[in-house]
This record gives structure tokens, sequence and C-alpha cells, in this order.
């Protein structure tokens, strides 16, 4: 392993880090989301940053128990 | 070569395991350290996963790498989204996880620390990780329906209608008994009322920012939202210090529980992106972080355990919640070691997101062995304290007397030793007025973490820890009740539909606020007696709580009892039926006692007629004769619920009984619930 690759590797960690952290709190929700439509949506318009929240909000708490005892 | 590292590393766990639990076994009498608690809890639930639960998953579930889920066939990018597993590990254990885990071992500790910490071992590997696993497995192969969708097909209308009463029911006790829990950790104490309180402009002010300022930002939100908090937090102890602030923010049980229901009231009609929202994200943040804060803090200080093994309080005589050891001590841990609750959210929420089934036993079993580790932790907290003292906090004042003076002697008479002056120390220490008859578990364990924290991350800060962990109790609990009384409203229009057809629309205004008004009237009701009562309250809800969520869990254990007959698994069946068998006879046990017993203190009617009989004698003092009636009608509605979760139970599992008995005569063919095989198309990484 050469010197500069495990440098690299180690500049990735907090890089995954932070993917794993906005993963975990849905903070990456409209871009999974856009990525969707692109891959099995093509022609449509996909929602709005604000629309999706809001409708994804209206969904989470609608479908079930989001939280126990 | 790595196949022998592997069976050294399991020994070794084996062995560590062992140690540790002899260590406990063998150290009676003389004070052990918490530390051994936590590495024979890991070593117990570890070992479990890979060996039980690994034989589940081969051999009874026979999970499937090349089956496509939900996930994968209706991915919508919306709710059917394929997740790596560990980020679903993370979203299943923040939603299972929440106070019901810390407040039982919290209250379970009157009986010593050996019952309650055995039972949230034995009963989580053996009970609730395995619920939760096959719960979640049989929604999986069935896209994701829910418990009461598949208590419907599988047992048929009467178990399907019992479940979705069940789910009723359960959801209006259980924020009734927390919602008591906030309310008596905020009595007469203007810190922790202003800092709970301050947690719903947060939740706002974060629910605006991230619909208008910065839609969809939600870690940007959340930072802000924790930085107010810990404002709040400090700002609480000016608040206290100030006469005029003082005044206004030192309130008591009863203006409190208003607050709390005109709040829920309130919170249940306002949309979700402004206050349900950004709090369930706060508190996901709080509660994560500070369990792992927590688990680090007692690695870090290994604290010494100061309660004995077993109290004298196993004979049912225990001033915190009355009766025996058996069956009490089961259906007061409920949670941390089985929780019904849970397979509301691992059938339905969860399978919607898992890329593949060999992902069940991870998110599935594994979540709920952290759960019952965080249990095991709340019971190192809750021992670590002086024995006199966690009395002292914990029993309410119509037990003990409500002068200090009596209150101690009472408590050094039992054989904990405490003095009065040991207690004002103590809450001058943690910024209180006082710690005296702080019932509903949640001080206590603030005690026994900031004296954790403060010993093992600085001692100078210990009414700031002390204040950080009620706020940390506090904000979970609200999130429960908002989302719970959500869920009850659901329901409610579903069974207010079948009367009349606009009420069950979940959009129609009329209808949302007729259904929230009655779940918040239903919870609000239960939580103002426990206010008024004298004897704190949470010795008569809390049983009530434990023997609903166990109720619950059984009604989940029947369900999947009904699915491994149906599905050919005959001699698999006692996988979850052995667990179904004990809860039935704890549940029945228990709510038998609290029905019929004689003594005034476990049985309901008997208490309600102990009460009339002085009352009617003029031997109450007038403050107690003035709320009596309302205690005696409470205590007979208590034991009639009672009596009605009893039945839920049999009628469910005896539905269980017949809807197996008919497949295996061959009376009832088999219909198949499962989604036929499809093959995945995602490359295994």
């Amino acid at each position: 392993m050469t010197r500069s690759s495990v440098v690299r590797r180690w500049l990735t960690w907090p890089k995954r880090t932070w993917q794993v952290v906005r993963a975990l709190s849905g903070d990456d929700a409209y871009e999974r989301y856009l990525e969707h439509c692109r891959e099995h949506h093509a022609g449509s318009t996909p929602l709005g940053r604000r629309a999706f929240y809001l409708y994804e909000q209206e969904r989470r708490y609608r479908d079930g128990p989001t939280g126990c005892c | 070569m790595n196949r022998v590292l592997r069976v050294l590393g399991w020994g070794a766990l084996a062995v560590a395991g062992a140690a540790a639990l002899g260590g406990i076994a063998l150290n009676r009498g003389e004070s052990i350290n918490a530390l051994w608690f936590v590495v024979a809890a890991a070593c117990v639930y570890l070992i479990a996963y890979r060996f039980y639960c690994g034989w589940i998953a081969a051999r009874v579930l026979t999970l499937d790498a090349t089956r496509a889920t939900p996930a994968e066939r209706l991915n919508n990018g919306r709710d059917f989204v394929p997740t790596h597993r560990w980020i679903v590990f993370g979203h299943h254990f923040a939603a299972i996880a929440g106070a019901g885990p810390l407040v039982g071992p919290t209250l379970a500790a009157q009986f010593g620390y050996l019952p309650g910490t055995l039972w949230l071992l034995v009963g989580a590997v053996l009970g609730g990780c395995v619920q939760d696993m096959l719960i979640m497995f049989f929604s999986t192969r069935r896209d994701g329906r829910s418990l009461g969708q598949m208590a419907r097909d599988e047992l048929g209308r009467v178990g399907g209608t019992a479940a979705l009463i069940g789910t009723l029911t359960i959801a209006v006790i259980l924020i009734a008994v927390l919602g008591l829990v906030v309310v008596k950790a905020m009595s007469h104490s203007p810190w922790s009322t202003f800092t709970v309180f301050a947690t719903i402009p947060i939740a706002l002010i974060v629910g605006v920012y991230l619909r208008t300022l910065r839609p969809g930002r939600v870690l940007e939100g959340t930072a802000l939202g924790v930085v107010l908090l810990l404002l709040a937090v400090v700002g609480g102890r000016w608040v206290d210090a100030d006469p005029g602030w003082h005044a206004w923010f030192n309130l008591d049980g009863k203006a409190l529980s208003g607050f709390i229901i005109a709040y829920g009231l309130v919170a249940a009609i306002l949309p979700v992106w402004l206050l349900l929202a950004p709090r369930d994200y706060l508190s996901t943040f709080i509660k994560l972080g500070t369990v792992f804060l927590l688990a680090i803090a007692i690695c870090v200080l290994s604290p010494e355990v100061k309660m004995p093994a077993l109290t004298r309080f196993i004979d049912g005589t225990g001033p915190i919640f009355s009766g025996k050891l058996f069956p009490f001590l089961f259906i007061t841990l409920a949670c941390g070691a089985v929780s019904g609750f849970h397979s509301l959210v691992a059938s339905g929420t969860t399978p919607k997101l898992l890329a593949r089934e060999t992902d069940i036993p991870l998110v599935g079993y594994g979540s709920m062995a952290l759960e019952s580790f965080v249990g095991v932790m709340a019971m190192v907290a809750a021992c670590v304290l002086d024995p006199g003292v966690y009395f002292a906090i914990n029993t309410a004042a119509g037990v003990v007397g409500a002068d200090p003076a009596t209150a101690v002697a009472t408590i050094t008479s039992w054989g904990f030793p405490v003095t009065a002056e040991q207690m004002q120390a103590l809450a001058t220490e943690m910024g209180e007025h006082t710690l005296f008859a702080r019932v509903g578990g949640a001080p206590s364990l603030a005690v026994g973490m900031a004296s954790i924290f403060g010993s093992a991350f600085g001692q100078g800060l210990l009414a700031m820890w002390y204040h950080f962990a009620i706020m940390f109790e506090a904000i979970f609990i609200l999130t429960t009740l908002d989302a719970g009384t959500r869920v009850a409203r659901f329901i409610m229009q579903d069974l207010m539909g079948a009367v009349w057809e606009p009420l069950g629309r979940t959009s129609w205004y009329p209808s949302v606020v007729l259904a929230s008004s009655l779940v918040v009237a239903g919870w609000g009701y239960f939580l103002y007696i426990g206010v008024i009562d004298p004897n704190g309250g949470i010795n008569i809800l809390w049983p009530l709580f434990g023997i609903a969520n166990q109720l619950l869990a059984a009604i989940a254990l029947s369900v999947a009892t009904a699915i491994l007959v149906r599905t050919g698994r005959l001699r698999y069946a006692w996988v979850s039926g052995a667990p179904l068998a004990w809860l039935v006879i704890v549940t029945t046990s228990a709510a038998w006692q609290k029905i019929a017993s004689d003594d005034p203190k476990v049985g309901l009617f008997a208490a309600a007629h102990d009460l009339a009989t002085k009352l009617a004698a003029g031997a109450l003092p007038p403050d107690r004769a003035a709320v009596a009636p309302q205690l005696i009608f409470n205590q007979q509605l208590d034991a009639w619920l009672t009596a009605f979760f009893l039945a839920l139970v049999w009628i469910i599992v005896l539905d269980m009984l017949r809807s197996c008995s008919l497949h295996l005569s061959g009376r009832r063919r088999a219909i198949a619930t499962e989604v036929p095989y499809v093959p995945t198309r995602m490359t295994q990484s």
C-alpha cells in the first residue's frame, strides 16, 4: 500500500461518517428521492424540496407508530 | 485459520460472560462493580445473537438472501427504499427506544438488582428479541403489512378487532403514565419546568426553520435545536434563582397536568411539520447521544452497586408498587424485556426499508437486545444510589409521610438508613429544593445519571447533569405523547368511520378534532387522577400499563405462533409459543390479583372498598376525604379495565388455538398470505 493511498483512506473516513450521519437523520432523503426519480421516472417532474419535505412528514406519522414506550 | 479464530473469539466471549455472571452471583453480601453488569449483559446478548438468533434465522425462518424484499420490489423512493442494514438498525432502534426501559427498571430496583437484571437478560433474548424479529420477518414477507392486518388475516375478524382495540387502549394508558412521570418530575421544580416548557418553542423554531428557511435540512435544524436545548438547561438555573420567574414556574401537579392535557390536544391538531417532526428529530438525537454517553460513563467510572441483590420487598410489601416478585416484576419491567409496542414498528414501517431478508436478525433481534441493554444501564443508575436515598426519592408522601423526619425514620426502619440532612445536601447539589417523594422514576434516574456523569466528566456540574437528564426524559416522553395521540386518533377515526362514514375521513377537520379530543380526554382523565392520588398514582398506573403492554406482546406472539403453524413450521412453534405461554401466565396472574386480591395495596376492588369504609367512618384527613370519591371510582374503573385486558388476552389466545387446530385438522385450507418469491436483482455487497 502506497503512502498516498493510506492518506486517502484516512480522508475518506470522515466523509463516510458524514454520509452515515446524514442517512441516519434523514438529511439526505430529498437527494435519494431525486435519484430515484431520475432512474425510474425519467420523464416526469419531481416534487420541489419543500413540497417533498412536507409530504414526507405527513406520510411518516400517518402510516403508523413512529415511536414506542 | 479464520474458523479457529472465530471459535476462539466466541469461546473467549462465553468465558467472559460466565465470569461476569459468576462475579455477580458470588459477590452476594458485598458491594460489586457495575461493570460486571455491563460485561455480563453484552456477552449474553452477543452469544444469544450469534447462536439462538442465528438458529432461528437459518432453521425456523430460513431467511433467503436471494429473495427480493418489498423495499426492492416496490421501491418508490419514499417509504419503500432499500437501505443499508446499519442505517435501518439505527432507524429501528430510535423508533423502539423510549421511556419504558428507563422507568421500568428504576421502579423494579425495589426488589434489588438481581431479579430485574436477570429478567431483562432472559426476557429479551428468549422473548422480546424473538418477538420483534418474527413479526418483522412475517411483515416483510407480506409487503410490510401491519400487526393489525396480519392478525385479521391469520386469526380472523375477532382477533383482528381485538388487536385494534388493544392497541388503542395501550396507547391511552401509556400516554397517561408517561405524562404522569413528566408531571411528577416537574412539580414544584421551576428549573425542570422551565427547561421542559422551553422544549416546545424550541421545537416550533426548528419546525419553522425546516419548513421555511432551509426546507428539509434536518441536520442543520437539529444542530440549532440541540444548542437551544442546552441553553434552556443552563437558563433554568437563572429562572430558579430569580424570585419573579421562580413564582411563575413553581407549579403544582394539578396545574402541570392541565398544561400537559391542553398541550396534548393542541399538538395533536397542529400540522406535523410544526411541532411533532422537529421534536422527533431533536429527541432522537438527544436520546441516542445520551444512551451512548451513559454507556461510556459507566465504563469509565465503573461505579459500585449499593443496592442489595434482593430486598425484603420481594414479599409484596414494596413501597413503590405493591405485589410479589411473581408476577409483578415481569409486569413492571415490561418494555426492557418484552414490549408489545415494538411489534407495531417491526410490522409496517421498518420492513419497507430492508434491502434483504438476511438483515432481519441484526435489525429485529439486535435492536431489541440494545434496548434491553439500555434497561440494564437504567438498573445500574438506580442501584448506584444509596438504597435509602433511592427509596426516599421514589416513595410517595402518602406511604412514608410528607414530613422529612417521618419519611427518613420510616425508610431507615426498613433497613435502608438515610438522613434528612443527606437528602437536603443531595437536593442542593442537584439544584432542587427537595428530592423527597419525587415518584415516577424520572428524578431518581436523573440523580443516578447525574452522579455517574458528574463523577466521570466533572463533579462541579451535578445540577446541570440532573436537569439535562430530566430534559432528556421529558423531550421524548412529550414526543411519545404527541405521536401516540395521533396513532390512537387514527384508530379512533377508523372505528368511528364504521358508525358514520364521514367520521372516518382522516383529513376532515371536525372528525380530526373530535377523535383527538376523545383520545386526549381518555389519557387526560387517568393523568389527572394519578396526580391527585396521595399514593403517587404511579403505583396504580404503571402495573396497568405493564399489563396492557404485555397484552399487546401476547397478541403479537399469538399472530407469530399462528403463522408458524399455518406455514408448516409446527415443530418450531415453541419459539414463539413458549414466551407466549409465559406472558399469558404472567398477565393472567397479575390481572387476577389486581382484580380479586383482598389486600387493599394490591387488589383494586379491595382498595376501593377499604377507602370507602374509611371515608364513611370519617377516618380520613380532610384533604384526603375531598378526593376520596374520585379515587374510589377510579380504582373500580381500573379494575374493570384490567378485567377487560384479561378477557382480550384470552380471546386472542383461544382464537389463535382455534385457527391452528382448524389448520392442523385440515378443516381449513391454508391460504397463502405470503407474497410469492421473486429473485433479487441487487448485487451482494
